[in-house]
């Protein structure tokens, strides 16, 4: 009764072609944009915000970058570290050598020149495929690292070799620095959440996504038909490593403040996202959200309730954090291959019926 | 001849040991992706665990004890045994076999049929479990992996090849575990080889790699076979772990060499085991001789961290099946 399409009739192909056809979905839409917008901002405090909020919004980004490459154009990518590292250098420096110029296009900039380097990587995955291409990717996240460490020019030369963000504001507002309250870290970050997912909705449904998802499907079936190979692989690794940049640019200059590069954009950021992908769902923009809300949330809560609730000792609520990400990696893929997204339409498919049996 | 050219050649050889090292890891990678079609990412986390289960097996520490600590606030650590290091080797083993049974009941049972895509992400997933798990059951320090294998420079060598060089050459520097380790992959890969030709396990194994459909259809049974791969896979995640761990101790980083071997196996091609003998050389002294002629004189050095990666993505690049690999064939 709550969750139906009977009487939603449509009228136009405009009508038709919306992003959420069904009247429910939409009004739900704009109801969470609103809140999103105009109530949390007023409630947020900081635990919140650095704990839970940031994080989840920045990673939702890298999540749909990802996922664009991965789920939709099926390449297996595990240089996502890598591309986000190139995102925060990029601002970095970008910041650093035009400090007049507004830190949004900065950060719009260091998006493009990740999208750059990702399709100079990805320029691989035309020759090759499949595992031989998640490792050849792993090349990019080992160089990338090994680059940013090495040479100083990245680091404009600091002693210590780590980066860290100058104060920039937006309309007199401290968006970055030491003094930035929580509610200016977050607005930033939803403004480019909401554009990011605008974009990868409108693209993936898009000839561009149809092409994506013809090159995943069966590559030589599509070349076939006349989908460009050339311009789907390099235009998905573009477009990923574009929205994994911004995130990374965000990560630096919004969140962390100040970033050494082994640590904040190793290996395991990779695997992060990866994780986020897959529990959310592949080829999915709800997943995306989905997966990073619950890779965010997972560790909070554990401990929460293991640290605080039961007071063992931290070290050993990490591992057991450990145990259970990688448990659920792989219930998931036995269980629900298609993540978090999956139960959400079949949540939905019930709903529709609700209470009525048939 | 100068001296120079001499460090070269030590160089070289020292490069030419440590791919053996790398070797020891690909291989593992190389048996279960030849049987069962699965890449399996948590293999250096197989040879970490390996490894901590000997080091807890021998010197008896109490399985679990942090945990067990934590929630009972009892105070329990060590059984005060220690075991002499071939029982304890032993006993690693059975509990590898136990693990390879599990994998297969919890895992790959369920997954049998699903884009290999899929069945590598589980494998990841699969590695994690496992890093938290050995760590909650012997704990996360760094330990001392002591099984009386010898260390240090190899004298006998030093000496007698000093007189080659001039006056400042003292001879060649071999580490002694590096010739262990040599000696011992080159009898784990003929054994390997000897039991996959000559027996008929070793056939039905074959036949699993060859064609899993084919091989059911004559009566093999797939999920003993991958029991008995991943059985093997975690011995040699075994052996690899006892050289690993004794050359720089049993820590979180031991299972970041499974990240070196992929390389390897990118180089010699995921089917072939003497591509993975000679991928693991062609690395190791690829990087060592590009670190000590281009690398440390002139990028600042640490360069071993992605030669090997970018080597063998210019290698693919022109052949993507690897040296050694099954060509790849497409059809629609």
């Amino acid at each position: 009764m709550l969750y139906r399409e009977a009487g939603d009739y449509k009228t136009s192909y405009a009508e038709d072609n919306q992003t959420f056809p069904i009247k429910f979905d939409r009004v739900a839409y704009y109801v969470l944009l609103f809140v999103a917008f105009c109530v949390v901002p007023f409630f947020i405090n900081d635990y919140w915000a650095n704990a839970v909020l940031v994080p989840f919004l920045i990673y939702v980004i890298a999540t749909l970058g990802l996922n664009i490459l991965i789920g939709y154009c099926g390449q297996l990518s595990l240089g996502t570290g890598g591309f986000m590292a190139v995102g925060a250098f990029a601002s970095y420096k970008l910041m650093t050598a035009f400090p007049e110029v507004s830190i949004i296009i900065h950060i719009l900039l260091a998006g493009g020149i990740t999208a750059l380097v990702g399709m100079l990587f990805g320029l691989p995955s035309l020759r090759i495929k499949g595992f031989y291409l998640a490792v050849a990717t792993l090349a990019a996240q080992f160089f990338l690292v090994w680059m940013f460490n090495r040479v100083p020019w990245f680091y404009n030369y600091s002693a210590s070799g780590q980066i860290s963000a100058p104060e920039r504001t937006i309309f007199g507002v401290n968006v970055t620095g030491p003094n930035v309250d929580a509610w200016a870290q977050y607005m930033v970050c939803l403004i480019f959440v909401v554009a990011c997912a605008w974009l990868a909705r409108n693209l993936t449904r898009g000839n561009l996504g149809r092409s994506w998802m013809a090159i995943r499907d069966m590559d030589i079936a599509a070349e076939i038909i006349g989908v460009n190979p050339l311009k789907a692989k390099l235009t998905a690794f573009g477009i990923s490593s574009f929205f994994i940049g911004i995130a990374g640019a965000l990560l630096f200059t919004v969140y962390l403040g100040a970033a050494e590069v082994g640590e904040a954009f190793g290996i395991s950021k990779s695997f992060l996202v990866l994780f986020m992908v897959i529990i959310g769902g592949l080829g999915s923009i709800f997943g995306s959200f989905a997966g990073a809300a619950f890779m965010v949330l997972m560790p909070v809560f554990l401990k929460n309730v293991l640290v605080g609730g039961m007071g063992w000792p931290t070290d050993v609520a990490a591992h057991f954090q450990f145990v259970i990400v990688g448990g659920l990696i792989v219930a998931f893929l036995i269980l629900e291959p298609h993540g978090l997204a999956q139960l959400w339409r079949v949540a939905k498919e019930k709903l529709r019926l609700w209470p009525f049996p048939h | 001849m100068s001296a120079g050219f001499y460090y070269g050649a030590e160089v070289f050889l020292n490069g030419l040991m440590a791919g053996v090292m790398y070797s020891l890891v690909a291989l593992g990678f190389v048996l279960i992706y030849k049987s069962s079609g699965v890449f399996n990412y948590a293999q250096g986390v197989m040879a970490l665990f390996a490894a901590m289960s000997l080091v807890g097996i021998q010197t008896g520490q109490v399985p679990f004890s942090h945990l067990i600590n934590a929630m009972f606030g009892t105070n329990v650590h060590h059984f005060g045994w220690h075991l002499p290091a071939l029982l304890a080797i032993l006993l690693a083993a059975g509990v590898m076999f136990i693990f390879a049974v599990l994998v297969e009941r919890l895992v790959l049972k369920h997954l049998v049929n699903q884009d290999p895509i899929f069945l590598f992400m589980a494998t990841i997933g699969l590695a994690y479990f496992m890093e938290g798990f050995g760590d909650l059951m012997w704990g996360s320090e760094i330990k001392k992996l002591d099984v009386g294998i010898p260390q240090g420079g190899n004298v006998w060598i030093e000496e007698s090849t000093a007189f080659l060089g001039g006056a400042d050459f003292y001879g060649f520097y071999l580490d002694s575990l590096d010739i262990v380790a040599t000696v011992v992959a080159i009898i784990l890969v003929s054994t390997l080889v000897l039991f996959s030709q000559y027996t008929k396990t070793g056939r039905a194994l074959r036949a699993v790699a060859d064609d899993n459909q084919a091989a059911l259809s004559v009566g093999i049974s797939l999920r003993t076979i991958w029991v008995i791969v991943w059985s093997i896979a975690g011995f040699v995640a075994l052996v690899a772990g006892i050289m690993w761990g004794s050359k720089s101790g049993v820590q979180f980083s031991l299972s970041l060499i499974a990240l070196k071997a992929l390389p390897v196996l990118m180089l010699g091609g995921f089917t072939s085991i003497p591509g993975a003998i000679v991928g693991g050389m062609i690395i190791g002294v690829g990087e060592k001789m590009f670190e000590f002629l281009i690398g440390a004189p002139f990028l600042g050095g640490a360069t071993e961290n992605w030669f090997a990666y970018v080597l063998a993505l210019m290698f693919l690049v022109f052949r993507p099946q690897g040296l050694f690999g099954d060509k790849i064939i497409e059809r629609v």
